[in-house]
This record gives structure tokens, sequence and C-alpha cells, in this order.
């Protein structure tokens, strides 16, 4: 782990703006998320956005062609292209030809991830984010920490210290205040610029229409009072038909922000009319960006079923803990993780893919069912592969890493841990770290081990045998454990034989990537415990997650 | 079973919606002109007014509103809407689960009208509700519209502090009135 990583995260967890209120918000959402989904049978619902979006994944190429077909013939401009690049020289060749001096945009995440903004001001440009939480990072000089909530890690007081300098007067931290002047700022802004950058929810290829969805109403103004407007729009937004539309405006707001709709739904097709009358030059630029490279790939191609909801960081006990900064500058959290890998490089995932602790929490929200935790424990065993280290002090290594990791997390959470005393997430932490495996848990080592222990074991002879699988934390933490196990077994008229070449179950290995050396692990157990004639193989050893 | 309206109504007030039904054209206008002055609409920045006609205002001459009303306009111009408070347009279409109002904003004064004014008030007819979006899809297509726009209770926030705040790019209230005699679209 390099300092700078290990830095961020001290930074962050020590931040109790920051775990304040991630810790209120992850609390709010469980119980909004679950009362907006009331009477919607929400696995029927993911099942039909996976097959839709799993379409789409599966045929890109085609949709995009359907797309820019039906688009254009709806008089927008379609631009297609793999390179990132291409794309900021795109949107800068059409302001130029417009005569365009200042663009607002609506949140696009796409033209996050290829730094279009700083692009753009290079060539001159005045560029104004108008999302709110957008524009205070803007103005901040920061990047958004959360995808759906880019200044979560900022207090009132922050954002009117930033306001105050932006308009040269001392402004109070008072939050209506402070969203009224930003409201006014910003109207000035919408009325004088040329050109209007937006993202897109979704694009329906056989109409060629792009559908933005905001609470704020600033996509509304992006799309309407200039007279070009340019959609930067990843190809995994596409889905074949309008009707595909549905089933993600029902399951985003919910997951988003627990709303059964988000205030503005905007379904836009081909260029309408300027408020001059002039129809609005319409330029939909479709950026792969490695999205194909995705889609072919078996172990991630189901990433682009992602709706981006972020859902995942809202339930994450590690992204409460760290939120999103940690993550690098664009996308967060674990899906973040995943994009990171792939939009910008495998390596820039090599630090924060050691934050998935494979609770599992994110699978069971998801509504795009994608599988994060399983894509990341890829992304692990893909990177110890890249790296050529010895496996096996590739596994300890990241081992004793993350362990000191999770104590300085669990320092943290008792000195902030105010807002989570409630709700028992104190309670909740050493839980799911135990989930994880015996190597990453925290209790004390016993004196005596359960081999030592067992060796003592006075047990009734019996024909009918089992072998006791104890796993490190049975036998080096817990070994009153074991002796109940062997207490209960006799009773039933078992006896119980202890193999004592019986090794580590080989989570720690594979949660760090090292897969081979987990098989090892694997290997040895078999042998060990079908060595003598038993009956059954027992085990105690709570499972990290079922497979 | 609640009505659709029934439904709609405690949707639509649950996101700060206002909701009103009537049973006459008549009505509806008399709410409306009530509705102007008891916001003091005059003619002065930010107090203006713009009404984008609809099946409302079929056969009727606008004149006999903007005489009473000063500050009152039909011809709704990005500067118009701008320097008004309230803004008047009609939807085609409300989902009753979600309480959210849907029109083909293609003609660009229905954007302006309920995006840039502080007040939104948009006449709907009942029979245009629907129970749910899968319904209203079947009635509205991207391939007759250019813009679809639909919209739920006011402009809203939570960026800072996550506290919700409403009113920011858009209207701080959406004030809706049902008129029943208005008849489908």
């Amino acid at each position: 782990m390099s300092t700078a990583f290990k830095e961020s995260i001290h930074t962050a967890v020590n931040n109790a703006n920051l775990t304040g209120a991630l810790g209120r918000f992850s609390e709010a959402y469980r119980t909004g998320r679950a009362k907006a989904y009331e009477g919607i049978d929400f696995e029927e619902l993911r099942g039909r956005i996976a097959e839709v979006k799993g379409y789409a994944a599966a045929h890109l190429d085609e949709l995009a062609t359907i797309f820019t077909r039906s688009a254009e013939a709806r008089g927008a401009k379609v631009f297609r292209t793999k390179d990132p690049k291409a794309v900021n020289r795109y949107v800068e060749t059409v302001a130029r030809e417009n005569g365009v001096k200042s663009v607002v945009k609506s949140k696009s995440m796409a033209s996050e991830e290829i730094h279009l903004n700083a692009h753009l001001e290079k060539a001159g440009l005045k560029v104004s984010e108008t999302d709110l939480g957008e524009w205070i990072v803007q103005l901040a000089g920061e990047h958004p920490s959360h995808m759906v909530m880019p200044a979560i890690h900022m207090t009132k007081e922050q954002v009117a210290d930033v306001f105050s300098k932006e308009v040269n007067e001392r402004l109070a931290a008072d939050i209506p205040a402070l969203v009224k002047r930003a409201r006014a700022e910003l109207r000035t802004k919408f009325l004088d610029a040329e050109m209007g950058i937006s993202g897109a929810n979704i694009a329906v290829a056989e109409t060629g229409s792009i559908v933005i969805i905001t609470n704020e109403g600033n996509a509304r103004l992006v799309t309407s009072l200039p007279k070009t407007h340019v959609v930067i729009v990843g190809v995994e937004k596409l889905v074949a038909h309008f009707e595909d539309a549905l089933p993600i405006l029902t399951a985003l707001p919910r997951s988003a922000t627990a709303q059964l709709l988000t205030s503005y739904v905007s379904i836009i097709t081909g260029p309408s009319p300027n408020p001059d009358g002039s129809l609005k030059n319409l330029h939909i630029v479709l950026m792969d960006n490695h999205r194909t490279d995705m889609s072919n790939d078996p172990a991630f191609k189901e990433a682009l079923q992602c709706i981006r909801c972020a859902s995942c960081l809202n339930v994450c006990p590690v992204f409460r803990l760290v939120g999103g900064h940690v993550f690098g500058k664009t996308y967060t959290g674990g899906i973040g993780t995943i994009l990171t890998a792939w939009f910008d490089e495998l390596k820039k995932s090599e630090e924060i893919q050691g934050l998935c602790i494979q609770c599992g929490n994110c699978v069971d929200v998801c509504p795009g069912k994608v599988p994060i935790p399983d894509m990341i424990l890829e992304l692990r065993r893909r990177l110890a592969k890249e790296q050529g280290t010895s496996l096996k002090e590739k596994a300890a290594f990241t081992i004793v890493n993350n362990r000191r990791l999770f104590h300085t997390m669990l320092r943290a959470a008792s000195t902030v841990q105010k807002p989570f005393a409630k709700d028992g997430f104190i309670r909740h932490l050493p839980m799911f770290l135990s989930d994880l495996c015996e190597f990453r848990s925290l209790p004390a080592v016993a004196e005596v081990p359960f081999r030592d222990k067992f060796l003592k074991i006075e047990q009734p002879r019996s024909q009918r045998k089992v072998a006791f699988y104890a796993g490190c934390l049975i036998d080096f933490a817990y070994p009153e454990t074991g002796e109940a196990v062997v207490k209960v077994l006799n009773k039933a008229g078992l006896e119980v034989i202890f193999p004592e070449e019986q090794t580590c179950c080989g989570a720690p290995a594979r949660f760090s990537g090292a897969y081979e050396t987990a098989a090892g692990n694997a290997t040895s157990n078999i042998d060990a415990l079908l060595k003598d004639d038993v009956e059954y193989v027992v085990s105690a050893v709570p499972p990290a997650r079922s497979r | 079973m609640p009505s659709l309206y029934d439904t709609f109504k405690l949707r639509a007030e649950a996101v700060s919606a206002e909701v009103h039904r009537v049973e006459t054209r008549e009505k509806a206008l008399e709410f409306i002109l009530d509705f102007l002055r008891t916001e003091n609409v005059a003619d002065a920045r930010q107090s203006r007014a713009v009404w984008v006609k609809g099946s409302l205002l079929d056969g009727i001459d606008g004149a006999r509103f903007t005489e009473r009303i000063p500050g009152l306009t039909f011809d709704v111009t990005v500067d118009a809407a701008e320097a008004s408070k309230v803004g008047i347009s009609q939807m085609e279409w409300a989902i009753a689960n979600t309480g959210t109002l849907v029109t083909d904003a293609a003609p660009v004064e229905r954007r302006l009208a309920s995006a840039l004014p502080a007040i939104h008030v948009a006449v709907v007819p009942t029979d245009a509700l629907e129970p749910d979006m899968a319904a209203v899809f079947t009635r509205i297509h991207p391939r007759q519209s250019g813009y679809i726009s639909m919209i739920t209770g006011p402009s809203r926030t939570a960026d800072i502090e996550r506290v919700l705040t409403i009113g920011v790019h858009g209207p701080s209230r959406l004030v809706i009135v049902f008129v029943d005699e208005l008849g489908r679209n």
C-alpha cells in the first residue's frame, strides 16, 4: 500500500463530517429505499433490467449502429468513437464552429471520465457545472466523492466559504440561502451560455432518444436555453427499445435516492425548437472507452448492466467509513473500482480493490444484478498475476496491510461513534470482519490451541467416526467452540478424529487474489480429512460467503 | 380502491406539490385568476406571469385576463418567462402512482413556462390520469414528440449536507389544477 493511499484513508476515517454524513445517509437510505420499493417485486424488476441491459451489452455495436441511424434520421449528429481524446477534440471543434464562449453542463460521468472540462478550459472556454453538488466541487477544485451526491463530504460552512469566494461576498452557512444564491448565480450562466453539455441515463436505439433524469431541473435548462446541445453518453447506456427504459426508470430513482421518481425526466429525440424558433444544434457522442472490451470479457461483461444508481456505495460498510475520494477521481465504491480498472487502467485499481471485504451487501441491492464482489476478486487475481510476485508472499502482504487498515478503521469508528452508537454499527463492525475469514478478524489468540486441547479430551469409543475441520478460527482463537462440538458429536454416538495436517481454509489467499495458494490449501485439507475412514467431515467455521 | 385522482393527490403531495380539482373550465379560469391575484402578479420584474395556451383557453379571448392582470402575457419568450413569478401551462397526461405530470414539451414555450418562473401552475384534464408510467408510454412515444417532459413535484436538491431544499433551478412551487370538464386529449 502506498503512503499516499494510506494517508487518504487515514484522512477520510478521521473526517467526522464525512463519516457523520455518510453514516446518517446510509441509515436513512435503508428505510427510505425499502419504502420506495413497497409493492414492487424487486427480484422481478431487476431480472428485467439485467435482461435488457445484458442484451444491450452483448449487442453494443449493433445497437450503436441502430441508435446512430435513428438519431440521424431525426436530425441529430452522432459521433462514435473508442478514443476518449477524440471526444474532447470533437466537443472542442463543435464549440469553435458555433462561436461558443461559455458552456453549461448538467451531470455527465462520461465527461468526467475523460476530463472534458479541463480540456475545454484549456481551449479558452468557460465551463460551469450546474448540478449543485457538481458546481460546489468544481468551485472547490475538488472531485465528486459520490456518484449521486458529489459534495456529500462537505459541510455547509465549507460550501459557504467556497460560494463566498466565488461571489466576493461573505455568505452565511444557511442552506436554503446558499441554494437560492446558487440558483441566481447559475441562472445567469444558463442564459448566457451558447452550448449545453449533458450526459444521459438511457439511450434508446430504436428511436434515437436520450433520457435524462434530474431533481434540480438543470438538465431542462441545459437542453433548452443554449442553441447547441452536446450529449456525451457511454455506449453501455444503450437499450434496444423505448419500453426497455421503463424498468430502469422504475428502479433508478428508488435505488439512488429512495424516490418514486425524480422531479424531472426528459426524453429527447432529435432537435427541438430553440426559444428563437431555430432548431437545436444537437450532437450525440457515443463513447466506448473500453466498454466493448469489457463486454467481450466473460468475467466483467455484467458490469455493463450497472445503471449508476450508486446503491452499492450506500450499503457498503467500507465506503461508509472512507467515503469516495479514497477511490480516485471519477467512479467510486465497489462498482467504481471495477470501472476504474477498465476505463482508466487495471493498475489504478491496485490499491482500492483491497478495500472490498466481500460482505456481499451490494449484491443484495444491485438493480442491475452486477456481481461486484466476484469481479473485485477477479481483479485481485489478475493484479496478482500481472505483478508476478511470489503468490504466497503477496497473500501474506495483503493480509497484513488490510489488517492494519481495519485496525485504523476500528479506531476511527470508536472515536466518531456518536452517530453510530444508536444503530449498532460498532456492534456490527467486528461481525463483518469475522464474516470475512479468521485471518482478518480480531479475536485474541487463545493460550492453548484446539489441536493441543483435543489430545486431552477423553472420548467414548465408537464405530462411527467423523473428521473435524476446525479452521484457524476455532483452532487458534476459539478452542472452546471446538470442545463443545466434540461434546455434541459424542452425545450423538460419534467419535471425533482431528486430522493434525489440516491447515488454513485458504480464504485469506483467495480474498487476496492468490488463487493458486488457496487451491493448494484446499488440496492439503482434502487429503488430510479423507485420510482416515470417516462417515462425515464436520466443520463449525462460519463460511465467509456461500458460493 | 382509491381513485386514480386520490392516489395521484397522495403521491404528489408527498413530494410537496399542491393539488386542486375543479369541475368546469370556468371554475379553473377563476381559480387561476384568483391565484395570480393572491400572488400579487403585476407588471414588474420577477412579478409577471406567462401563460402557454392550451385547450382550457380554447375559444376564449385572452384579453379578458391580460386586462385584469397587468404583467400577464400569453407571449412566452425567454425574457418574459425569466421575468415572471408564475408560469402556467397545460399538461396532457398524469401518472397516478408516482404523482407525475407528462407533456409533449417539444414546443419550447412549454418548457420555458414550467422551468424558469418560481411557481409553475399546471392545468391537467382529470381524464388524463393513467395508473402508471407503462400506461402513459402507450399514449406518448418519441416518434410523436421530440421532447417528452415528466414533472414530479417542484425542483429539489439535497446536495448540501443531505438537507432537502426545494427550488433550485426549477420552480419552488408546483400547483396542479385538475379540470373534470376538459376531457381526454
